[in-house]
């Protein structure tokens, strides 16, 4: 218990440092939102008449306090560049974002996991040359990369996908998946061709252990000796390499989501910062920081489940 | 367990294959022949605001004058024309402008538009209702009335030549408060959603009150793209039917798309801090306007898709512009060796320009210019700094030796070359001449069109003699159009008119 309370107060700490860490680094950059905002045709009396309501006129401790009071009542503010509340906005981006997240893990995991058991036993023969190329090529090529060559070959080219634009699920489930399914490849390649060297590193580890050795000197055939005993173990780096693909996608890919026009975490980031919409900004960190955290948690939580052995320490 | 898990990956693999399928299919619905005409086009940047009031980005208003009128409109030349106001009436001493309004005109909100509407718009523009005013242009307002419910009286402090022009401002419906998150204006088409960081979507007004400009097409689609290449594939792929695209695009996609491009009415300009040295002498102004080769930055920068500039002025502008200027600072890097060794830099300096990193157009030109003054023995060192930097330290705080950049263009004459008035706020090329400033002022209550061209024509004079800056040229504005997609408009100021735009049925 003890130790949950201490990572509770950890993490609260961590939250307000990095926001007042990002204020701090915001009041320093220049550039002023107000004119970022309305670009340089501004009529001075809008300037001023902007400044006033996003409340700039005021000293910035007094800011930070207000915004921190704002928090602990739950609210986030308001984006000085959308007029909305960021809550509002990070609700919407969130819901692209975590779609988007879903469909590249379920790919990642649909193409990593099978490969990587396949590779461990078969990387040695001729034939998996092709496939070890292709993991290979997944983790040196970055993922903006194969977005764009899936833009020319699969949008340009045959004209099977969308280059651009998001259709809400809600709208049309079927444009929706269409819309996503090249960002969700391009995330998926690189993550995939991670998780294959992990799932063929570990699965290759746990059959030269002696448990193994066992099982297959009492006759245990190998189908069953992979499936009931090496796979298990196994899967402990993979939910690491898993977890880590989590925090990434669902951080927003700044790249992927530019290139494909999709409103998500990535494009509010970049779009945040170049128009100094602190409200926004922080309302990111906050969800970011937690992200990270929570995805730890849930990572830690399924060892225990996967390996037992872990609660019992 | 073991079938299903397998049947389960499969089904994931399989994936793709389905949607691949189901390709073909959606294309279809996607082009013109659907029972709604849309059009998909891309812009480069988010609105600031849907409340006109509050928005004074040129890409909002380049969206949103299809949904807001004003009593005064423009046509592609640029020249004031009749907007909700059928006719207007000056009087003799240019104080009192009397606009007889449209009858029968309704908002998107079913409201009917009277004089009561503009004198509401007017008195919050000028701040004639006890509120701080919204526009420090429409200050010049004394006191506006309606006489009657279609005739709208304004009356100005003192006679303003550049009045006109200022009621293409929208005119807005009394009593709606809803502006800023769904705009309601009188013009030929509704506003229908913006989503943050993806679309703006508008569609047509059925209920327009004028036939000949009843927009053709159902629906426009205005995609906020800042990826120039995204732009080329979203085209190419067809999920955008006409684009403004980069130059360097345009051969990529000649054939299969019309390219059609024209003057923007910008002034691209190599802005040197007129207030610091070496710049405060007009020498070295000179010196460098005479090194720069214009051509090949038209040439290599915009593959030629550009007009050479001698003045901050644009050609497009032909009632204003003074052409006698042309040729004036043609290269001789004689002529430019000889003003440097007047000014005691005959061997030579090194200055830095900052340029604004969101325009690689202008990063070319950068690297472009520091070959040209090389053989001055000037080093030019480029800095690229983010557009809100380059903002405050640049345009605001005028802490720079040199730019590069490109200011939009306005419709009246006085908003583009009043920008180098001493007293103008923004005035960050720190260029100041009491005789332009007297001149620009003089035509700014000039109420004979012709006098007041030529003053500003002599203005221009002024500006390059004394080589305020090195201006470069008005890079042109390039559309790549669906080839059923015609009726594509250029304005010399940024306007996507939508009601223009048809699908020719083949």
């Amino acid at each position: 218990m003890a130790y949950y309370v201490r990572k509770v107060a950890g993490f609260l700490v961590t939250l307000f440092l990095v926001s007042l860490l990002t204020f701090l680094v915001f009041q320093i950059l220049p550039g002023d939102p107000a004119r970022v905002i309305l670009g340089v045709d501004a009529d001075p009396l809008q300037l001023q008449q902007l400044r006033e309501e996003l409340g700039m006129d005021r000293p910035a401790p007094l800011r930070f306090l207000e915004w921190l009071g704002g928090v602990l009542r739950g609210d986030l503010g308001t984006s000085y560049r959308y007029h909305q509340p960021v809550s509002a906005l990070l609700g919407s981006a969130l819901g692209v974002t975590a779609q988007l997240a879903v469909y590249a893990l379920v790919l990642t995991a649909a193409v990593g996991l099978p490969v990587g058991i396949w590779l461990a036993h078969h990387s040695k023969k001729k034939y998996a040359l092709p496939v070890s190329l292709l993991s290979q090529l997944g983790l040196s090529v970055p993922s903006f990369c194969v977005g764009v060559l899936l833009v020319s070959v699969f949008s340009v080219g045959l004209g099977w996908f969308p280059s651009m634009g998001y259709t809400p699920f809600s709208q049309d489930p079927l444009a929706c998946v269409k819309s996503l399914t090249l960002p969700a490849v391009s995330i998926a390649f690189g993550s995939a061709a991670v998780l294959i060297r992990y799932v063929q590193a570990s699965i290759l580890e746990q059959e030269g252990q002696e448990y193994v050795k066992t099982a297959r000197s009492k006759g245990v055939p190998g189908s069953r000796i992979l499936r009931v005993h090496v796979l298990r173990n196994s899967l402990i780096p993979v939910l690491t390499v898993f977890g880590m693909t989590i925090t990434d996608v669902l951080g927003g890919s700044i790249l992927v989501e530019n290139l494909f026009s999709l409103p998500g975490i990535g494009r509010l980031i970049a779009t945040s910062i170049n128009s100094r919409d602190l409200p926004l900004i922080q309302g990111l960190v906050l969800y970011l920081a937690a992200l990270v955290v929570v995805c730890n948690f849930g990572v830690d939580l399924f060892y225990s489940v996967v390996d037992p052995r872990i609660r019992r320490k | 367990m073991k079938k299903r898990v397998l049947g389960l990956v499969l089904a994931f693999c399989l994936l793709p294959v389905v949607f691949a399928g189901c390709g073909s299919q959606g294309e279809t619905a996607s082009s013109g022949e659907a029972d709604t005409a849309v059009v998909r086009m891309n812009i480069g940047s988010e609105p600031d605001s849907l409340d006109p009031w509050q928005s004074a980005a040129t890409d909002t208003e380049a969206i949103f004058h299809n949904v807001f009128e004003g009593l005064c409109s423009f046509d592609e030349t640029g020249a004031i024309v009749p907007g909700l106001a059928q006719r207007w009436e000056v009087a003799s001493d240019g104080l009192t402008y009397t606009f007889f309004l449209r009858e029968g005109v309704q908002f998107h909100n079913g409201k009917e538009f009277t004089a009561e509407d503009a004198v509401y718009t007017y008195n919050r523009l000028a701040g004639l209702d006890g509120e701080e005013p919204l526009s420090s242009d429409f200050t010049v307002v004394e006191s506006v009335e309606a006489s009657d419910e279609h005739t709208f009286v304004v009356h100005l402090k003192q006679p303003s030549a550049a009045f006109l022009a200022l009621n293409i401002e929208p005119i807005l419906p009394e009593g709606y408060e809803e502006q800023a998150t769904h705009p309601v204006g009188t013009g030929p088409f509704r506003f229908v959603e913006y989503t943050p960081a993806q679309r703006v979507v508008l569609e047509k007004n059925p209920d327009y009150y004028d036939q000949e400009k009843m927009p053709r097409i159902d629906r426009a689609e205005i995609y906020i793209m800042t990826d120039p290449a995204a732009v080329v594939s979203a085209l190419q792929s067809g999920s955008l039917d006409v684009a403004s695209i980069e130059a360097d695009d345009a051969q990529v996609l000649e054939g299969q798309f019309d390219i059609v491009n024209a003057p923007q009415n910008m002034v691209q300009i190599l802005a040197l801090n007129n207030s610091q040295a070496p710049f405060d002498d007009v020498r070295v102004r000179q010196a460098i306007s005479y090194a720069v080769d214009k051509d090949q930055i038209v040439d290599s920068v915009f593959g030629g898709y550009a007009t050479k500039l001698y003045t901050n002025f644009s050609p497009v502008m032909e009632t204003y512009y003074n052409d006698s200027l042309e040729g004036t600072y043609d290269t001789d890097l004689e002529k430019a060796q000889a003003l440097l060794d007047e000014a005691g830099l005959g061997d030579g300096f090194t200055f830095t320009v900052k340029v604004p990193s969101n325009y690689q157009p202008h990063i070319d030109t950068a690297q472009i210019l520091a070959q040209q003054l090389r053989p001055l023995q000037i080093t030019m060192e480029i800095e690229t700094v983010e557009w809100a930097t380059w903002l405050e330290d640049v345009y605001t705080n005028a802490n720079y030796q040199g730019t590069i950049i490109g200011l939009s263009g306005k419709l009246d004459p006085q908003d583009v070359l009043g920008r180098f008035a001493s007293d103008y706020d923004r005035n960050f090329y720190r260029y100041s001449n009491p005789e332009y400033d007297q001149l620009l002022a003089s035509a700014a209550t000039e109420l004979d069109p012709e006098a007041r061209a030529e003053t500003y024509k002599r203005c221009q004079e002024i500006l390059t003699q004394d080589a305020a800056g090195v201006f470069l040229c008005d890079p042109n504005l390039v559309v790549a159009c669906r080839k059923d997609l015609k009726g594509y408009t250029f304005y010399p100021v940024g306007f996507l008119d939508f009601s223009k735009l048809y699908y020719e049925t083949a």
